[in-house]
Parts: C-alpha cells; structure tokens; sequence
C-alpha cells in the first residue's frame, strides 16, 4: 500500500458514483461545502465532478490559507523583505499572492532576497547560516501548519538563534467555518470536513455542526475517492434523518487530533481577538499570534510594519466565492479582469483557490468535455 | 446556451486576445517558460524583431538563404556551416568543417533517402543559465550543446554546427571551465555536431553565476520536412518520447535547498538521432509536429499545439510515461509532472495511420524505448488541453504563469 | 488546504531522534518527528509527512478496512452490472 494509487480506482469510483446517485432524491438539489482548498484541488485534478449527478453541487469553501490572507498582510510582509539586511523565507505558495503593491516575485525584482522553503525548518537553516542577516519566516496555514511553525521557534529559542523571527499569519479553521454558517444567503446541506487540520484538531471541534445548526460532516482525505466517499456518507446521513460527525479518513485522522502538535501551539501561540480573513472580513479569535515569552521571535514587533489595510478591489467577489454564495464564474470580473496571469483576487492566485482551480481545470462546459473525450 | 457556458465563451474570447505586460520590473516568472515569458517576448521583442520567421515563435527558424545557389546534392552541411559562421559575423575557426561530422554517431538517415534536396537552413540560438552548473547525469555545457542540437532536431533538421558564447564571472576556477568544455565536446561529438565559432566574456565577480552559455545552432531540414505547432489535425496521435520531468526535478533536488535525496538523473540528451528515424519512419509530412518538452514541460508544448493548429488535444494521464521516484518528488513538492522541464523527451505528432510505424521508429532508438502514445488529436474544443484522468474524470490542461512553485497547500 | 503526503520511515536517525528518513516513491528526505512524540515510530511504519514535519502515523487497518469497503460496493456493482447485462441478453 502506498496510500495514494489505491484510492484513485476508476472501478471503485463508479461503483461509488452509482450509489450516490441512487441516494439522490430527485428533483432534489443538494449543495456540499467542501471547506479545504485541498479537497478543492483533487475535485478539480481529477475530474472528481464528472461521477456527481446533476442535482450534486459541491461549494468550495474558506479553506486555502492563501486566499484568506487579507492585502494588507501581504504588503506588511513585503515592507519587512525590503529592509536592508532581511531574508525573507516562505512557502512556494506565497510567491505570486499580490498585495497592493505587487508581489513577492515583483518585490525581488526590485531587489528583495526572498527564498522560498520546504520547511519552517528550512528558514531556520537559513537563519543560522547568515547569522549577519535577519531571516524572517513569513508563516500561513491552519493548525495544520502552525505546529510546525511552533516546534520551529521552539528550536530557535532553545538554540539561542536571535537573527530569526516569525511573521505570523496563522488562521483557525473553527471560525471560518461558524462565519460560514452564520452568513446569510447560503443554504447548505453538509460538509466535506478538512483533513489535514483534523489530524491535529481532531473531530470533536465539528461537534458543533450537526449539534446547533443540523448538519452532517464527514471528515476526509484527499484522494479522489476519499471525497466521492464522503459526499457518499453526506448523502447516506440525509436520507436516514441523522446529523454526525464522521470520520471518512480514519488512516490519517485521529478521533482526538494530535495532542502533542495543540500543546506544541499553545506553548508558542495566542489566539488574536481579532484577525481580518480576505472576503469574510474581521472574525474573532480566528488567529494565532506569538505569546508574549516568544516576543524576541515575533516579526510584527521587531519590525515596523505599514499595517495598513487595505480594501479589496471593489469589481473582486472573492468574499462570496469563498462563502460559497457565488460559484467562481459567477463573479464579475472571473476570466476577464482576474485571471491566473493578472490575479485581482486571491482565489484565483493559490492553484487551491476556488476561482484558479476551476479556471484551469474545470473551465469548460462539462458536457463538451465529456463529448470530446468520449472515445 | 446557459448562463455560465456564456461565461466560458467570453474566457476564451480574453484568453486569445493578446496579454498586455503589466509589470514595471522583470520577474523570475518572466523567464519560466510559461504564460509570463510568451507575454514579454510578445509584448517587448515581437513588435520591434516581427518577421514571418520569428512570428512562429518556435524553437528555431527555417530560411531560405540562397535560393539559387543552393549547394550540391549530399553536402548540405557545408553551406549550412557558412552560413552558420557568416550570419555570426565571424569567420569558422580552425579545420574546415566538414560536413561528414553530420553521420557522425547516430545515423540521421541522410544517406538511406538518396540525395536529399535542401528545404532549407534551420537556424536556432538558446542561453544557459542553469543552478547548479553540475547536477547529476550532466551539467551546463550537455545542456549548452544538446538543447540547441534538440532544437535544430525539431525543426527537421540535421544539426551541423554550432557556436558558444561563455559570459564567465571573475574568480570562476579555470578547472571547473575545462570541464564544462569536456562535456560539450563530448556532447557535440554524440549528437554529431561541431562547435565552429565562440566568443568568452568576462565579467565583475557578482555580475553574473559562475558561468552562463549562450548557443547557436544551424543544420540543413531535407526537402518535404515541414514540421510545425499549427501543421497538426483532428485525429493526429500524439506521442511522448521517454518518462518526462526527470532532467527539471533533477536540477530541483541538486540546489539542495529542499534537502531531498533521490536516485534520479537528468535526462539530457541529444534528440537528432530519434528525430532522424522518426522522419524515416513516418516520411512525406506524416510527421507534423516534434517538440522537445523543456521549460514548461509536456504540457506548455501540447498548449502551444492546441492553440496554433486550433485543435484539441486530449491526453490520458494513465498513458504519459512519469517515472516513480520523479512522481514522488512531485507529490512531496506539489508540483504536476507535465509541467516540470525535460531535456531529452520530446514531443511528436504524427498522423493518425502512422502511430504505430511512428511508435516502432523510436522504441528502436535507445533514447525513446519507452516512447508512449498520450493522446490524440480532436476537433472540439480548439485550443484546449484535456486530459482523461486515472481516475476517469477530465480536466483542463492549461499553460502555467510562471515557474511550477513548491506548494505546502 | 495543507498538502500531506503519506511516506515511509526507513530510518530513524541515531544521532537526531527527533529526525526520521522517509521514503516517498523513492524520495527520501530527513522529516522532523517530534510532533508524534509518545507514539512509537519504527522503519516500516508509514507517516503523513506535511512541511516537513509528520503529523499523524498513518493507520493501516483502518486504511485496509475502508479500502475494504470500497472493494465489497466495487464488486456488488460489478456483479450487478453483469446481472443486468446477463438479463438483457436473456430477453434478446
């Protein structure tokens, strides 16, 4: 077994595929939120939609730690690598996220030393081979992430590494998703939950779920069958009457998370009373900063930053299609304006990105697909 | 029509129209190969150079130099070196090239067809740049000769000469200089070409990395070879040479900034002799299109194919040849192996009838033996990349931005 | 939104306990381990690798229970589909 090849089974799936639609009341048309851009990007790599029948919709949800990261955020990052003297280390997703003026990559070419990492860890390597620079970790992601980012500084504490700092921008997955709920004009009817938060979060967190606003979830993995499955166990849920958590990735996902990693970031990191998420706005007690004994590792208080925010371009829908309001060519500017080339907003910047997955891989009408690729 | 078919339509009505280049600064994107680098090249160089040869925008130009005099049946090559040195400005130093170099090594078939009558001078150029100069299974000066070898090979041609021009930064060990000249002689001597002119440029210690190669390249395309992106047909095959991704993925692990160790080697190689059995194998315009498959990967070039032959092009992702250990780097890395650069995998398309004699031709050549039909060749939708996934879904191919970026989400 | 990839330990590292060598494909990279602290890792175990980091160990019953699934409904449909076609056959 290698956990990738066996659930990408053709067989399996149209196996899959003929119970789901036998589960389908007709006439009836369902929405599904998947809420990770992970699980986006395997809809779209795959074809994933092409076994849901037409009464299936899956929404793409908040999920993709790019696309959330408000302007601002991205300028403030960009003010700290154009000091003299910074090494400013991220994520090859970050690259190309425009802020309000330019991005990384523009950034570097006006002189800016930007590497991107594999690791946090490799930031530190970084640090501890310049020790004449200072080396700046610019840190995204969910919990996922954040017990990395944690353990890091944790090491460089322990090192004593003092020319590196972190600039934090991690978000937590809970809130998103409550802000989801409460917003008005969306009529779910369950959840694909996010993996890979899970195997740190664990399950429990979603309890709130079915338990205040009566939705099924089903936790899953990120291979093409993992996500027909769970819209499978959404379906199965609805036509018993049952609202519950499920967990359709119990291979990677621990009912209870991953104790070690929630302590690795309580040790390291507070919650923020408020942090803006591009599209949704300011939601509370959605982000993490660094505690007050890691100060020395914090970028925001080493640096001056700008810490301006910036307002989203008024033509850019971003905000509704990551609720799931819009679907992405539903936005004004979707393939025009806003294209992967000349990104307004950042759904369309991350390959996770509701509006950059469906404009490269799902931008055709699904029926001449099918027709060309018939044979 | 519905409402977000309308939408797609106006998509591709944006997508075709000419990109502007919005940028103040080059970025790293611009020379990646992808929709970034076509944006500048058309934006900045196209209206200034605009010629019928360069509009093509291909991986080499074919001229018809000398109508009249076009040298005798059998010597192509030599005129091909004249012109090659004369266009330069610079005399060919050293020995006369002479023209036998071309059956050197491979066999490209000259002497099987009888005499060939010229279709004329292809002429190509290609700067090296890579980091580092040294990576396993090559290094720069492989890449310097073959990649315009390869270049000349999917015009049609025989490659026959080929210039070098070194921008060489102060402080650059001599030592490391020899090597790198080794290997291309070693390299011209595989593809049977010869190095007949150059030019060293010394630079400021900072003023450039180490060493950068700058090649040209001029070869003889026999009479009724017209291969080009906007020559290929519904129902054409298309065909990969050998596993992509491996020479991209080798460069990537051997910065070593992303600490990954893996058994891989770059697959540099020169493509003429492939190229030579294919047009054998698959004469009179059967061959429609040979792409080798560098920056930007298979799927850039199916792109490129798709958009000016106005086709389809549709590919399973089951039948394109990726080796395990490169499709485990790619998962790690998150990054698609159809758009990580190849230097020895090319692309052909051939017509329908002839796959299986186009097939044949290159398992026979050592460097396509594991050669695959990916694809074929469709009406609808023009300009497009599908591609049937394992999983038995579809999705678009599309040409990326800039670089094919290491991903943690 | 955060990729993971499932790798293989070959190696737990003498020196760095905190360190593993995992295998993916034939890729192998040192993966921090220290986030799986309490669990006992061995060569042969399999781990979800994400930045470098493993976060979870994978847990092959259970992946071999769902897979399980998955084939038993594979097979139901498979033999449905050839009663169907049996049928149709008959009525011809």
């Amino acid at each position: 077994m290698r956990f990738v090849d066996e659930y990408r089974d053709a067989g399996m799936a149209r196996a899959l595929a003929a119970r789901i639609a036998g589960l389908c009341e007709p006439g009836r048309a369902y929405k599904f939120m998947e809420v990770c851009g992970g699980h986006t990007h395997t809809i779209y790599k795959h074809g994933l939609e092409d076994y849901l029948p037409e009464g299936i919709s899956l929404v793409h949800g908040p999920g993709c730690p790019v696309c959330v990261i408000p302007m601002g955020r991205v300028d403030d990052a960009i003010a700290i690598a154009a000091q003299p003297g910074v090494i400013m280390a991220t994520f090859g997703d970050m690259m190309r996220v425009p802020g309000g003026n330019g991005s990384f990559l523009d950034a570097m070419a006006r002189g800016a030393d930007v590497r991107m990492v594999y690791s946090p860890l490799d930031a530190l390597k970084i640090a501890r081979d310049n020790p004449d620079k200072r080396v700046v970790f610019l840190a995204i992601g969910f919990e996922t992430t954040a017990p990395s980012t944690a353990m890091t500084i944790m090491r460089a504490a322990s090192e004593g590494i003092a020319n590196f700092s972190v600039f934090c921008n991690h978000v937590t997955i809970i809130p998103a998703i409550k802000a989801i709920l409460d917003s008005p004009g969306l009529r779910l009817d369950g959840f694909i939950g996010p993996g890979h938060v899970s195997t740190v979060i664990g399950c429990r967190p979603y309890e709130f779920i079915p338990g205040e606003y009566g939705k099924p979830i089903v936790v899953a993995g990120f291979e093409p069958l993992d996500v027909l499955q769970a819209v499978h166990r959404n379906l199965l849920q609805l036509a018993e009457g049952r609202a519950e958590v499920e967990n359709e990735y119990g291979r990677v996902v621990p009912w209870n998370g991953n104790p070690k990693a929630l302590a690795v970031i309580n040790e390291v990191m507070e919650l923020r009373p408020h942090f803006e998420w591009r599209g949704l706005g300011f939601i509370s007690d959605s982000a993490l900063c660094l505690r007050e004994r890691y100060a020395e590792f914090d970028a925001e208080r080493i640096f001056q930053v700008p810490g301006a925010r910036v307002a989203d371009p008024k033509a850019c829908q971003c905000g509704e299609v990551l609720k799931g309001v819009l679907k992405p060519w539903e936005c004004k500017v979707f393939g025009t304006a806003c294209t992967p080339e000349t990104p307004i907003g950042t759904c369309m910047v991350s390959s996770e990105g509701a509006c950059a997955a469906y404009y490269n891989f799902g931008r055709f009408s699904r029926d001449r697909v099918k027709e060309a690729t018939r044979t | 029509m519905n409402r977000e078919e309308l939408v797609l339509e106006r998509i591709e009505r944006a997508r075709r129209s000419r990109p502007r280049l919005r940028e103040e600064l080059v970025t790293l994107a611009h020379g990646a190969g992808g929709k970034a680098s076509r944006t500048l090249v058309e934006a900045v160089f196209l209206p200034s150079f605009r010629n019928p040869h360069l509009e093509p925008l291909a991986d080499g130009a074919v001229l018809d130099l000398h109508p009249g005099t076009a040298p005798p049946d059998g010597e192509a090559p030599d005129g091909g070196a004249q012109n090659g040195g004369g266009l330069d400005g610079e005399a060919a130093h050293g020995r006369a090239p002479d023209g036998v170099s071309l059956d050197v090594g491979e066999p490209v078939g000259g002497g099987a067809g009888g005499p060939a009558t010229t279709g004329g001078l292809a002429f190509t150029t290609d700067s090296y740049v890579v980091t580092p100069l040294f990576f396993p299974g090559g290094d720069i000066g492989d890449l310097a000769v073959n990649g315009t070898v390869n270049d000349l090979a999917m015009c049609g041609a025989r490659p026959a000469h080929l210039s070098a021009a070194f921008i060489i930064e102060e402080g650059f060990p001599v030592e490391h200089l020899r090597r790198i000249a080794t290997t291309m002689a070693g390299a011209a001597r595989a593809a049977g070409v010869t190095i007949v002119t150059g030019d060293t440029k010394v630079v400021q210690r900072g003023k450039a990395d180490g060493c950068y190669i700058t090649t040209a390249g001029v070869g003889m395309v026999p009479s009724g070879v017209r291969l080009g992106a906007d020559a290929v047909r519904p129902g054409d095959a298309v065909i990969v040479s050998g596993p992509i991704g491996e020479h991209g993925v080798t460069v990537m692990l051997a910065r070593g900034r992303l600490d990954i160790e893996a058994e891989l080697v770059s697959d540099t190689a020169p493509l003429n002799g492939l190229t030579a059995r294919l047009l054998e194998a698959c004469p009179d315009g059967r061959v429609r299109c040979l792409r080798d498959a560098t920056r930007g990967g298979v799927a850039t070039v199916l792109n490129e194919i798709a958009r000016s032959s106005e086709v389809a092009v549709i590919i399973t992702e089951e039948a394109v040849p990726v080796r395990p250990v490169v499709r485990g780097a790619c998962e790690l890395l998150g990054i698609d192996p159809l758009y990580v650069a190849c230097e020895g995998r090319m692309v052909a398309v051939v017509a329908g009838e002839s796959a299986d004699a186009a097939l044949a031709a290159l398992r026979s050549h050592p460097l396509g033996e594991e050669a695959a039909v990916v694809g074929r060749v469709a009406e609808d939708p023009p300009g497009l990349v599908l591609l049937k996934t394992g999983f038995g879904g579809t999705r678009i191919v599309d040409v990326l931005v800039g670089d094919p970026l290491p991903r943690i989400c | 939104m955060c990729l993971g990839i499932p790798g293989e330990i070959v190696e737990i590292l003498s020196d760095r306990p905190d360190l593993a060598k995992v295998d993916v494909s034939g890729v192998r990279r040192a993966i921090n381990i220290g986030l799986l602290e309490g669990e006992p890792l061995a060569p042969g175990d399999w781990v979800l690798i994400h930045v470098g980091f493993a976060l979870s160990k994978i847990d092959e019953a259970e992946a071999r229970s769902a897979l399980d699934f998955l084939e038993s409904i594979g097979q139901a449909y498979e033999d449905e589909i050839a009663a169907l076609r049996d049928s149709v056959i008959e009525q011809g």
